[in-house]
């Protein structure tokens, strides 16, 4: 036989490397570096920039769909495009079921095994998951012979040596605090959830016409064509397979995923005291309701110092608070930028790369650090559930109570709002936007019904493009937070093109003031109980839901290299 | 019998996405039977999930970093794949083998797979596989004919 040695091959984003210093068990320095996708203008330019969305939607393996989005938005807005009502609500179906799909991958498949022991899980007794279950919901999967069968499954799986997903899980860490019943409980549920999360997959396959990357998509709306007596095209059969879909979704979503997350947040609610870091917080609003982009489903907007009295609101695809907010720094960053600009807005955004190695106070990162009014801002669904909060979103708020409420009750006692600024409170975040997502993707697709009972079945506005210059921005609330495309279309061909993603915002380096990134920030003071074992850093990196590859290389004060790990 | 020819790669990275190219190559200059599929499957992990559930073979068409010539097309099954899958994954990153590990938690990853791997040369932004590569797409879509020959009614060349 020939022996064949074999290297992974990077193929996503690129790899996020987390440098620390850790001091007397606690982190004092972080830094996050990444090789984040750089230069998609080099590929564009000179493209037409009704097929930059085929492209986009390449950038990134987890976000296909939210690129693609992201871009035909930044065309339309350069165009002042408006968008037919079926189309948007036919993506903001698909906005809302990928977002769904999204973060209970997150929740149950990339985070949970930083808090939940799978091993310990075996101990548990499927009786007592069963009685807790049944205290937190009456979800019907909770059952005593299906918790039974999921911990026999659990059982031979281990026993085979062959631990798959779970293989370099920290089982056993002094960090992982549940009891057996409640790791046993959150296991049958992260079983269940890879049944589920194919259900909101089916949804985006189907109006998208196919995953991971959708077909339907267009410059001026969707190409979906609507006739409720034609099987070819989105008919009401189609649209009632849809209903039953979304409907399964929500019993898991508001029953199962809702209560686990509470519970983890119960029961490690010292991890509210932790990763914190930058809190300004930016989200954007998105599932318009009307062909122009000026009144939204979702609202967003900007919270400066995590003072929820000062949001202020992001009001239409014209706002130009959010437009001209938006700049990137590469003091930090191996770029270097022609006058030696300190930022850059993203329509003058440059890529001229000068890598000199990972110097600590100087560059060290291939991502950029983007600034909203000058400031470092946090995204992602901590953000945008505040500022819908803020905003006054009442399902936003009701979904929150309840999750304080369950959290409050597991722990006998009071969680307060502010707890929300911590690791914990990003990954609550995500379950609560997770809950109001699942009510959108329903009020969409009663509007999308109605609308086409009223005889309307338009779908698309044909794009024209001028001669001469013209600028376009598009955003989307993606699941990761703020992603925004810009557009410069010269005689109706791309001339500039910059997506500034949401990963870019959080793992960035530090600024053009020295001001150190999301990640970073909220890495500081974190525990690190065992520097070989760093657990505790890969909580609150994860609590970002990073869809980078990534390394985490801990330092000790004297820097000396203590432990090298496989992060992600 | 159940069939999914899977591509995967980042087609904007040059012969990284030779994976993809070798899907592409393989609807367009074959007639293929009807329970086969092709897919696309970009840089996708777990969205991936509910086309390869259950599925009796699973072929997947991938840029693999081996020892050999650019473009040399290398063949894996069983033992090989575990250890291809081994190197690269962990709880957290969800890629192919967290996919298969997860579809064996619920009795439903596929039969059997195959993984057609071609060396790649030049990893840089671009949309074009480099010469050697495209030899090797080639060479990796008769692979795939052969191997779907011997699964079942073999697929037929279009005519040009």
């Amino acid at each position: 036989m020939t022996r064949i040695t074999i290297d992974p091959i990077t193929r996503i984003e690129g790899h996020l490397r987390i440098d620390c210093e850790v001091d007397g068990g606690k982190v004092t320095k972080a830094w996050s570096s990444g090789t984040m996708w750089r230069g998609i203008e080099l590929i564009l330019k000179g493209r037409d920039p009704r097929d930059a969305w085929i492209f986009t939607q390449r950038i990134c393996g987890v976000c296909t769909t939210v690129h693609a989005i992201a871009s035909v938005r930044a065309v339309e807005n350069a165009l002042n495009l408006e968008v037919p009502l079926n189309a948007q609500y036919i993506r903001n179906m698909i906005v809302a079921a990928h977002g769904v799909h999204d973060h209970i991958v997150h929740f149950y498949h990339l985070a949970a095994l930083d808090w939940v022991d799978i091993v310990s899980a075996l101990k548990g007794d499927p009786a007592g998951a069963a009685k807790l279950g049944a205290t937190l919901s009456d979800y019907k999967a909770n059952s005593i012979p299906n918790i039974r069968s999921v911990r026999d499954r659990l059982q031979t799986f281990v026993a085979s040596g062959n631990l798959g997903v779970f293989a370099s899980g920290y089982w056993g860490h002094p960090a992982m605090k549940l009891p057996p019943d409640v790791n046993l409980l959150a296991a049958t549920h992260y079983i269940q959830a890879l049944e589920v999360q194919r259900t909101a997959n089916k949804i985006v396959a189907i109006l998208g016409s196919k995953t991971p990357h959708i077909q339907n998509l267009a410059v001026g709306g969707v190409s979906n064509a609507i006739n409720p007596d034609s099987q070819s095209t989105l008919t009401l059969e189609r649209l009632y397979t849809i209903k039953a879909l979304i409907d399964e979704l929500g019993d898991f979503v508001h029953n199962a995923m809702m209560n686990d997350v509470a519970a983890v947040g119960a029961l490690y609610a010292d991890w509210t005291q932790y990763g914190a870091g930058v809190t300004n917080y930016l989200s954007v609003p998105d599932l318009p309701l009307d062909t122009k982009g000026t009144t939204f489903e979702l609202p967003g907007g900007y919270i400066p110092a995590g003072d929820l009295s000062k949001f202020q609101a992001i009001t239409s695809y014209q706002d130009a608070f959010f437009r001209d907010g938006v700049k990137e720094a590469v003091k930090h960053s191996w770029y270097e930028y022609s006058g030696a600009a300190a930022a850059l807005h993203p329509y003058e955004g440059q890529t001229n790369p000068k890598y000199d190695d990972f110097h600590d106070d100087g560059k060290y990162s291939w991502i950029k650090a983007p600034t909203f009014q000058d400031k470092r801002a946090q995204v992602g669904p901590l953000a945008n559930v505040l500022g819908m909060y803020a905003a006054g979103h009442e399902p936003t708020k009701r979904h929150l109570t309840k999750l304080v409420e369950v959290a409050s009750k597991v722990a006998g006692a009071q969680i307060p709002l502010s707890a929300l600024h911590s690791t914990i409170g990003r990954i609550a975040a995500r379950a609560v936007r997770c809950a109001v997502l699942h009510e959108a993707l329903q009020n969409q697709w009663q509007l999308l019904v109605d609308n086409i009972a009223k005889g309307d079945f338009r779908t698309f506005n044909r794009p024209v493009f001028p001669k001469g210059e013209v600028r376009g921005f598009g955003y989307h609330e993606a699941p990761r937070g703020v992603l925004s495309h810009w557009v410069v279309i010269k005689d109706g061909k791309i001339d500039n093109y910059q997506a500034v993603v949401p990963s870019t915002w959080n793992a960035s380096p530090r600024d053009q003031n020295d001001e150190p990134g999301p990640y970073e920030a909220a890495l500081i003071d974190n525990p690190v109980a065992d520097a070989n074992l760093p657990l505790e850093v890969l909580r609150t990196v994860h609590s970002f839901d990073p869809c980078i590859a990534c390394a985490v290389h801990m330092v000790d004060a004297e820097k000396r290299p203590i432990v090298q790990v496989k992060a992600m | 019998m159940s069939i999914l020819v899977l591509g995967l790669g980042n087609i904007l990275l040059s012969d990284e996405g030779v994976g993809v190219r070798i899907v592409e190559a393989l609807q367009a200059s074959h007639e293929l039977p009807a329970d086969v599929e092709v897919l696309d499957g970009g840089t996708s992990g777990m969205d991936l999930l509910d086309m390869v559930a259950e599925r009796d073979c699973l072929i997947v068409a991938d840029a693999v970093n081996a020892d050999g010539p650019a473009g040399r097309v290398i063949r894996l099954e069983d033992e090989n794949i575990k250890m291809l899958f081994e190197t690269r994954f962990s709880p957290h990153q969800l890629g192919l083998s967290d996919l298969l590990a997860a579809l064996r938690l619920v009795n439903k990853a596929p039969r059997r797979v195959v993984v057609i791997g071609v060396v790649p040369q030049n990893l840089s932004l671009g949309l074009e596989l480099s010469p050697a590569v495209a030899s090797g797409r080639d060479a990796a879509v008769a692979m795939i004919v052969d191997e779907l020959s011997r699964l079942g009614p073999a697929p037929t060349a279009r005519l040009h």
